[in-house]
């Protein structure tokens, strides 16, 4: 019985030793926010009185509400492209089965890990050719067919009863307008947990908008918060600030809608 | 993410050979389709085509010229592909493996169902997923600077007698590129873990307790075997991530120093944007990475449907 406990209290131990280094780059994110550079620098583990000149320095180098709003710009626009293009493909590959669309569908499979590296010189001269760098739909465009999120809604689509298409269409709706009026408020389950990953990864997007943005007005919010570590000094209490900006919306997200991020994570796995 | 099963992908386009879909519903299906076909088209197999291509060419930026394999040869002469290829390798041969097995002992852990404080455990390990690579790569490089949170904490520890330097020397800064990374993925990867645990037959576990198998056999003999599958989709996602390490390298590190934290993506992009632009030359390198990934999901292929087949 004693063995047991003992067992049982190393497993708190080490869960909860793991628990801690998981959260405390947050705490540490939060503390050097009120903290100076130096006391950062210093590692400094105690609140500090700095946290208004932080703000007030972060604000002063960047037009931050202009890069809140590309940002948030960017990642709804992506996202609402994305859900749109992937799941009328997830859903047609899935209903309207044909061989010729079931080959496709496999040849996008094959394609399924390929990686950006790869993609990115020609993307890029794609991009400049057509005139869109530094410009939005530059940096949305190229992102919005997904073929991880094509995969994920043929999945999901699976499970959408057929008996409610044939009933739709008994009554006469036309296929977009099943798709529409019956499929998308079926599925919503799917569409937010689709909605959590494709935002996120469009918000934290780093390496395609630093090729892609090149002026100080289209910048978003990872590359300013890259750009502030060079310098001969950087300012490391404002660059605190910033990452909480950076981080606070997907926090939000998580901790309002756990379940359906975690679902999403593990997507097409089930 | 995971390769489908294609028995039931080729059992669906038997099914479905004498189509029966009228010919409204062929227009729909197609219509339907066609955005994602045409973006898929343009910036997916266009350019990996093209990019094949220009790796056969050579010269500096739009001037191309045909150069057959000398980029492929340029390749065994050059140290700094060497040197990044090689970091990469140490990244994901060092890193993967110890980030699986702490995301398969947290998940095992959590399964428990009589353990306390399960949400909250599982809700702080998870946590790390939910940073933007960019921004936990700042709070890394502040927390290891020079006099910094962890060379204090370690020094009042009495576990190192002087401050290690982190960012500035070459074996310390892979470490902590390698700490950074298994930090920021592995509460992602125990969900998966997790999620697989939850179809174990708990049945199973307590016939193997009460005939005094001792914990860590149970781990080995029953929990290892029963994850298999999971175990290669993570370890193989979680090389295929490792091969395109880039947001930390340049945030953290900035590659050095003198190369040390160089990866594969990083020098691809130095390559096109740092230094004179050589498409041709990056090109190439980006098609090591290609291969790489290809060889991986092959393997990934091939040893799950031998699983399935037995």
């Amino acid at each position: 019985m004693t063995r047991m406990s003992l067992g049982r209290g190393l497993t708190y131990l080490a869960l909860s030793l793991v628990s801690f280094i998981s959260v405390f780059p947050f705490f540490w994110m939060i503390i050097g926010a009120t903290n100076t550079s130096a006391d950062v620098n210093l590692g400094k583990m105690s609140f500090g009185t700095a946290l208004f000149d932080n703000i007030a320095h972060f604000f002063s180098l960047f037009d931050v509400p202009r890069v809140l709003l590309n940002t948030a710009g960017i990642a709804v626009a992506g996202t609402a492209l994305t859900l749109l293009v992937c799941s009328l493909a997830g859903y047609a590959f899935e209903v309207f089965r044909t061989r010729y669309s079931e080959r496709l569908f496999a040849l996008f499979l094959l394609m399924l890990s390929i990686p950006f590296s790869a993609l990115m010189i020609p993307l890029f001269i794609m991009i400049s050719r057509a005139g869109l760098i530094n410009t939005f739909a530059g940096v949305i465009l190229p992102g919005i067919a997904s073929i991880f999120i094509i995969f994920y809604f043929r999945q999901a689509t699976k499970a959408f009863p057929h008996e409610l298409r044939d009933a739709a269409r008994i009554d006469g709706l036309k296929e977009w307008q099943i798709f529409l009026y019956v499929y998308m408020p079926v599925m919503r389950s799917t569409y937010a947990a689709a909605t959590i990953i494709v935002f996120m990864a469009n918000w934290n997007n780093y390496l395609w908008p630093l090729i892609v943005l090149q002026s100080n007005d289209n910048m978003v919010i990872t590359l300013i918060v890259s750009s502030m570590r060079s310098g001969y000094n950087p300012q490391q209490g404002a660059i605190m600030v910033a990452t909480i900006i950076a981080t606070l919306p997907t926090v939000i997200i998580f901790f309002l809608l756990q379940r359906r991020f975690v679902e999403g994570m593990l997507g097409a796995v089930k | 993410m995971r390769l489908p099963n294609t028995e039931v992908t080729f059992l669906g386009a038997k099914a479905m050979a004498a189509s029966r879909l009228s010919r409204g519903e062929l227009i729909n299906g197609w219509l339907f389709m066609a955005p994602a076909i045409v973006l898929v088209g343009i910036f997916l197999i266009f350019p990996i085509l093209w990019s094949l291509w220009m790796s056969f060419q050579v010269g500096r930026g739009m001037n191309f010229t045909f150069g057959g394999f000398a980029n492929i040869v340029r390749l065994t002469q050059d140290p700094v592909f060497q040197r990044a290829l090689g970091n990469t390798i140490l990244f994901f041969v060092v890193q993967v493996p110890i980030m699986l097995t702490l995301a398969a002992l947290m998940a095992v852990a959590l399964n428990d169902p009589s353990l306390r404080f399960r949400g909250l455990f599982r809700t702080a390990i998870f946590l790390p997923c939910v940073a933007s690579l960019v921004a936990y790569s700042a709070l890394f490089k502040s927390m290891f600077a020079d006099a910094g949170l962890i060379n204090n904490a370690l020094l009042s520890l009495g576990l190192i007698s002087e401050p290690i330097y982190w960012i500035r020397d070459p074996f310390w800064a892979k470490v902590l590129i390698i700490t950074a990374i298994t930090w920021r993925w592995t509460g992602y990867n125990m969900i998966f873990y997790l999620a697989a645990l939850q179809n174990v037959d708990r049945s199973m576990y307590e016939a193997a307790r009460i005939d005094g198998v001792p914990a860590w056999a149970r781990f080995v003999y029953i929990t290892i075997p029963m994850l298999k599958p999971v175990i290669l989709f993570t370890s193989v996602t979680s090389t295929i991530g490792t091969l395109q390490l880039f947001d930390e390298v340049v945030n953290i590190t900035e590659g050095g120093p003198a190369d040390a934290t160089l990866t594969l993506s990083l020098y691809i992009y130095n390559l096109t944007f740092r230094f004179m632009p050589n498409f041709g030359y990056a090109a190439t390198v980006s098609y090591v990475i290609v291969v790489a990934v290809a060889i991986l999901s092959l393997a990934q292929f091939y040893i799950a449907r031998d699983r399935r087949k037995s």
